[in-house]
């Protein structure tokens, strides 16, 4: 059976990283920017998951957990600062 | 388990594109919510079982219920006069493509084999509690930070 290299798993990430910085980029809906931030956070992530999947170790995985609490705690912080943008301005969009 | 890898890794990156060309926020969120259980099942074809269910239960259960509610709350209108692609983005996307086509020439070829051994839930607890401990207090400090901001801001 092949197995699966490193590099493959590497280049999804980078593959997904991509992704979402280009919807941060090209996106004018805060929503959408924030979305596209849990993207690469979700990327950065899988690219710890492959490191330490690598060498047989735990510690990839204890840094996703890590990165889960962060989004997490910006997630909260960015939908509370959403729901006040949409409040004071009235819109969603950040031009 | 290789055929789930490549399947699931095809799936991600195809919600994820999806997920960046919605103009409608549910649908782009429905999209990310099938994205995040591919990236979920590459977790698992990885040797990483202990980060798959998290992935599965935190991002695409707990966080994406939150932006849902978020959306259904503010219920933002479809359309969002998304006029197509800028013109002044040509040049950086042109050079960005090339430096792309470089990260997969190289990365393409592949190399050492990984994801052989799954590593237990177990082993990763033992990690995280052991050597990481101070880590685990400055997340739970990150979260209470996060909850009294976000309790602060949300107040009207």
């Amino acid at each position: 059976m092949a197995t699966i290299p490193m590099e493959h798993g590497l280049l999804l990430a980078g593959i997904l990283f991509g992704l979402g910085t280009l919807g941060v980029l090209v996106r004018r809906n805060i929503l959408f920017i924030l979305l596209s931030l849990e993207i690469m956070l979700n990327a950065a992530g899988l690219a710890f998951i492959v490191a330490g999947s690598r060498w047989g170790q735990a510690d990839g995985q204890v840094m996703f957990i890590f990165i889960l609490a962060m989004a997490a705690a910006e997630v909260a912080v960015g939908l509370a600062l959403v729901l006040q943008m949409h409040h004071h301005l009235k819109t969603l969009l950040v031009e | 388990m290789t055929i789930t890898f490549y399947l699931s890794a095809i799936v991600a990156v195809a919600a994820t594109v999806m997920v960046i060309t919605r103009r409608n926020a549910v649908h782009a969120l429905l999209y990310l919510i099938v994205s995040l259980l591919a990236v979920g099942l590459v977790f698992f074809t990885l040797g990483a079982p202990f980060a798959a269910a998290l992935e599965v239960i935190t991002y695409a259960g707990a966080i994406m219920v939150l932006f849902l509610f978020v959306i259904m709350l503010l219920n933002p209108q479809p359309s969002d006069a998304q006029q197509p692609f800028p013109i002044q983005w040509r040049g950086p996307g042109l050079l960005a493509a090339v430096l792309l086509a470089e990260l997969i020439y190289l990365l393409a070829r592949g190399g050492q084999a990984v994801g052989e051994t799954a590593v237990s839930p177990q082993q990763v607890g033992l990690t995280l509690f052991g050597p990481y401990l101070l880590g685990v207090e400055l997340a739970s400090m990150l979260l209470l930070a996060g909850l009294v901001g976000a309790y602060h801001l949300g107040k009207r």
